[in-house]
């Protein structure tokens, strides 16, 4: 009677649980609260907690989705121009640059006694921080938080929790207070090192603020005002100036990055209060900015949420864009307030398959395109790529753009094999040999095979949208390809064996020894390596070359790389700021991953003197005919020396869901949120119309299970009956 | 009893140091403390005196066991073994090496592991000896033979395979639940009820036929044939008689796994998006964050201790017979 009554219990349980949820008009699988329905929500997603929030840490993509919708760095790019441009974004202006010579003087940009360039920065009144609790006074003006012991922060366990919260206006101080938050050591900035090459007293401010941190109690803070930067100054409460040692016209790319972006003393002192540290409530954890967005929960093994910052600036949708924005409707709210949405919810998916499920249902607004969901998604015909008709069907819009990197695939060039290493005819050898496999590794096909067609063959470092990059027969890498009928065309596997000849390899074999050619490809396991290897030896092979792939973790990888143990390897580049500069650089000597033990760019440890002259010439120049020439002479001694077997620009894919308005790829910037609209209400209407629950397959299976458990009852009442009679007989 | 509690406690000390020493020796065999650096502080712009300051923040310019620079007791004490393993004891977790508070970390996490995995404990136990019992009625039939080959056959698909045709069918096609996600609070249920489904479902092929195992031998007792001999009903024979006598077996299995549910689990962890611990030891090697590894792995070895220990104190319960000295 028990038992039948417990599944009784259980059933009525879960037809209520049904009920209820039937009741509401929200569909049964929508995996968003019922009180959000038909809200200004943006729904999106994110694989892996972020790191670090903290703006002078933080490095990756990943974080700056984050947390760059609510710093607002004294620059910013342009929205809907290509290329991308930069723009005052809380400055009235871009800052005014003044060159200096070692007294003082004004000097002209090409000075050859310029000895300082100084920035000077006005920024906008009347911006205010977004409210926060270390913004929050008592009536005396002073901080309302300002706990002396830990035990006074043990009843907080999230930045939500503290009630009283106060804002102020953004002021000049600010940003010099991130700077020295920059140049503090014990940050640990990952630009700290770089930026102190040309930030005037960046270096000096190491040493003190190190020995101020030492002498610090427990839950003391360090205001780091009180440590000298000369090379910073406050002019007044809205301007201020920076000086740069020599000349660094990237510079202006940094003042984009959230590196910049500024930071109140007061979150210093709050979050260093006692007792902070333990309850994990740091500025590394709990952003504070001016930004359109501020976050007003960050549980990144569930939900990252952002919301409309309500003291938010003028700040205005543009006006101009490309000649096909107006077309495609991005020119539409020109002049409309930002942000256009109130709140944006980003939920934790790890694995792919749940979340492209999800975007189909509607619950996700926008979606990339995984590997194995390219197929449903994405149809290739003769016409080129496009959207399948399934995803045209549900106004689904795909955004493709190329993204300004490039990954490339290598040459140590301090291997004894295929380096730039021996006697002058050892070294033609050489390079006739990385010229050989840089016509055998078909860059077409591995991207058609490996990337879905995602991608386009590289003819140098610099990619598509980037000053110094080369369209047409202009622009092509006359070693690998011949220009025939207005494309591209690779050169014959025969003529790549001719090449192994010449190199003193002919059919892949030593010419002296008749050695077969054994070469190394240095990669990180990984589980979906293997088809690529197998068709990297195959490609190897058509020249005779037996190609052994040395896999190693990702540590004893870098171990390799960093100590030139590596021969052939892959390796890529996303740009930190769109200039030649951020490519070039890739291949300029002293970035060498072996002379800089691992910290720099070089990966192939390629070191060209007229190459490092001409990279240190074009790195001060600005956009110009003369930059362009020293760029396409740098290209054309890559070309030539050939560090690079081969390289490809990968392409960006979007979907965007019918109601998702204003999308454009930036490769660069991930500060757009802010113009960005959804139609909620149309959102509504989809979820509600292709979400009904469907019934029927439950009847099924509880049918099934009747049907199933029925020959079990009966012959249970048999067996039962059975003996009573066999009893009864006996008798 | 107290005393065994006791005794068997202190030994717990010895093995949590060795699986410490053990834990230290693997993580650092792969990783060294600039390369957990290098992870750290990302791939970018990295200089060697960033590398070494981080090191020295987090206690890692150490040497690893032995200090040749201190002699006497500092030249143990001052190693970076000593130092992150002796905090443990007191379960004093201390920071991550990214510098959050590990403590606060399995707080927060450890509530929506147990919210999937108490569920799918409980009702699975329930289902499985149900079911066990069940078949055991029928033993020696074609019913027992058929039931043999479905737990087989469902002890043979993967779980990965029940996840995602569980998400296909119930959430995509059908629209019954939500694919993934978790909200907290009483809107749990929408999100918890897929993978408890999924998680009883894919455990009755194994649970029912160990469970079927235990309870045939006990049902060819004499007490159990006398019991039927008297009369008795054959649901009281298998619910009063198999099933007190079939439990001890079954709590070495049941009762040692309890203290370790709220560890979580990394499959349906992270196909239905539960923001748990299945994946925090796992993100914490892909991380190199030997501070977490180390913690979790402890807190692991602590919890399977205790339920060993709860596993011979619950004999004690079921079994009169049984006296712990």
């Amino acid at each position: 009677m028990k038992i039948r009554e417990s599944f009784i219990g259980i059933a009525l349980m879960l037809s209520t649980a049904f009920w209820v949820t039937g009741c509401s008009d929200q569909a049964w699988n929508n995996p968003h609260p019922a009180e959000d329905a038909g809200k200004n929500i943006l729904y999106s997603n994110f694989s892996g907690p972020p790191k670090h929030l903290d703006p002078v840490i933080s490095y990756s993509a990943d974080e700056g989705r984050f947390i760059d919708q609510i710093y607002d760095p004294p620059l910013q790019y342009h929205y809907l121009k290509r290329p991308f441009e930069l723009e005052a974004n809380t400055l009235t202006a871009l800052p005014e640059i003044v060159y200096r010579n070692a007294d003082e003087q004004p000097v002209s940009a090409e000075a050859e006694d310029l000895a300082y360039s100084d920035y000077y920065f006005d920024i906008k009144p009347g911006i205010y921080y977004q409210p926060h609790p270390a913004l929050a006074l008592n009536d005396d003006g002073e901080p309302y938080y300002a706990f002396e012991t830990a035990a006074e922060a043990s009843q907080y366990s999230a930045l939500s929790d503290f009630a009283q919260t106060g804002t102020r206006e953004l002021v000049a101080a600010d940003y010099t207070y991130q700077i020295r938050r920059l140049a503090d050591p014990t940050l640990l900035s990952p630009i700290r090192g770089l930026l102190a090459q040309y930030i005037q007293g960046m270096t000096e401010f190491a040493e003190p603020a190190k020995e101020a941190r030492a002498a610090q109690q427990d839950g003391e803070w360090l205001d780091l005002r009180t440590i000298e930067f000369d090379g910073i100054e406050v002019i007044d409460r809205y301007r201020f100036r920076v000086r740069l040692k020599g000349k660094y016209p990237q510079f202006s790319y940094w003042l984009a990055f959230h590196f910049f972006a500024p930071v109140p003393p007061e979150a210093d002192r709050f979050y260093s209060m006692p007792g902070m540290n333990d309850r994990n409530i740091t500025l590394d954890w709990y952003p504070i900015g001016t930004g359109p967005y501020m976050m007003t929960k960050n549980d990144p093994n569930e939900a990252i949420v952002l919301e409309r910052n309500p003291n938010y600036r003028d700040d205005f949708y543009p006006a101009e864009g490309e000649p096909a924005d107006r077309a495609a409707g991005l020119l539409d709210d020109a002049g409309q307030a930002l942000p256009f949405i109130d709140k944006v919810v980003y939920r934790l998916e790890k694995e792919s398959i749940p979340l492209w499920s999800k975007f189909l249902q509607g619950y996700y607004d926008r979606s990339g395109v995984a590997s194995d969901s390219f197929d449903q998604a994405i149809s290739i015909d003769a016409e080129g790529i496009a959207l399948s008709d399934d995803m045209r069907d549900r106004g689904i819009k795909l955004d493709i753009a190329v993204m300004p990197g490039t990954y490339y695939f290598g040459f140590n060039m301090l291997d004894e094999v295929v380096g730039d290493t021996g006697t002058v005819e050892e070294r033609e050898r050489k390079r006739l040999l990385r010229h050989a496999i840089a016509i055998a590794y078909d860059q077409e096909e591995y991207i058609s095979i490996f990337y879905n067609g995602r991608g386009e063959t590289g003819m140098s470092p610099i990619p598509p949208g980037i000053f110094g990059y080369q369209q047409g027969e202009e622009g092509v890498n006359t070693s690998v390809f011949d220009w025939v009928n207005g494309k591209p065309v690779r050169k014959s596997i025969d003529y790549a064996k001719e090449l192994m000849a010449r190199a003193g390899y002919p059919d892949g074999r030593n010419a002296e020894t008749g050695e077969p050619l054994v070469l190394n490809f240095d990669t990180t396991v990984s589980s979906s390596g293997g088809a690529s290897h197998d068709w990297l030896i195959k490609k190897m092979k058509q020249l005779g070359i037996q190609l052994n792939i040395r896999g190693s973790d990702y540590n004893r990888f870098k171990e390799k790389m960093k100590t030139g143990n590596a021969q052939l390897f892959q390796w890529g580049w996303l740009a930190d700021y769109p200039d030649a500069e951020n490519f070039l650089f890739l291949l300029y000597g002293p970035n060498g991953q072996v002379v800089t033990q691992g910290a720099g760019v070089n990966s192939s440890n390629y070191d060209n003197p007229r190459y490092n002259e001409l990279f240190r010439e074009m790195k001060l120049m600005e956009n110009s005919p003369e930059r362009m020439a020293i760029i396409r002479e740098m290209i054309d001694i890559t070309q030539h020396d050939m560090p690079w077997a081969s390289t490809f620009h990968p392409h960006s894919y979007v979907l965007n869901n019918a109601w998702v308005y204003n999308s454009k790829p930036h490769g660069i910037s991930k500060a757009v949120l802010k113009y960005m609209r959804i139609d909620p209400e149309q959102r509504s209407a989809m979820q509600e119309s292709s979400n009904r629950p469907v019934l029927g397959p439950l009847l099924l299976v509880a049918l099934l299970v009747i049907v199933l458990a029925l020959p079990g009852y009966v012959g249970y009442r048999r067996r039962l009956n059975h003996r009573v009679n066999t009893v009864g007989r006996q008798r | 009893m107290l005393a065994y509690i006791v005794r068997r406690l202190l030994y717990a000390v010895p093995i949590l140091i060795g699986v410490n020493l053990l834990t230290f020796a693997l993580f650092f065999v792969v990783n060294t403390p600039d390369q957990m650096a290098r992870v750290q502080l990302g791939d970018r712009y990295v200089s060697e005196v960033a590398i070494q300051e981080w090191k020295v923040q987090r206690g890692y310019d150490k040497p690893l066991l032995f200090n040749t620079a201190h002699e006497g007791p500092a030249a143990v004490t001052e190693t970076i073994f000593f130092e992150k393993s002796l905090s443990l004891f007191a379960l004093d977790f201390g920071k991550s090496d990214a510098g959050r508070n590990i403590a606060a970390d399995i707080e927060q996490r450890m509530w929506p592991s147990l919210a999937v995995a108490l569920p799918t404990f409980a009702i699975g136990i329930a289902v499985n000896i149900a079911f066990a019992l069940f078949v055991v009625m029928f033993r020696a039939s074609l019913f027992d033979t058929g039931a043999m080959i479905l737990c087989v056959a469902l002890m043979s698909i993967s779980g990965v395979f029940y996840v995602i045709a569980g998400q296909f069918f119930f959430a995509k096609e059908w629209n019954l639940v939500p694919v993934s996600g978790y909200l907290s609070g009483v809107d749990a249920w929408r999100f918890l009820l897929l993978p408890v489904i999924i998680g009883v479902i894919s455990g009755i092929g194994g649970g029912t036929r160990l469970y079927r195992t235990l309870f045939l031998e006990e049902a060819n007792k004499d007490y159990v044939r006398t019991a039927r001999a008297k009369g008795v009903s054959e649901l009281t024979v298998l619910f009063r008689h198999i099933l007190p006598n079939g439990m001890i077996p079954i709590l070495t299995s049941v009762v040692v796994v309890i203290p370790s549910l709220f560890m979580g689990s990394l499959l349906v962890e992270s196909f239905f998006g539960i923001p748990g611990l299945g994946s925090y030891t796992l993100e914490a090697i892909q991380a190199q964050d030997f501070a977490i590894v180390r913690s979790m792995v402890f807190l692991g070895s602590v919890l399977y201790i205790i339920g060993l220990l709860l596993t011979d104190i619950s004999y004690t319960l079921v079994d009169p017979r049984v006296r712990l000295s």
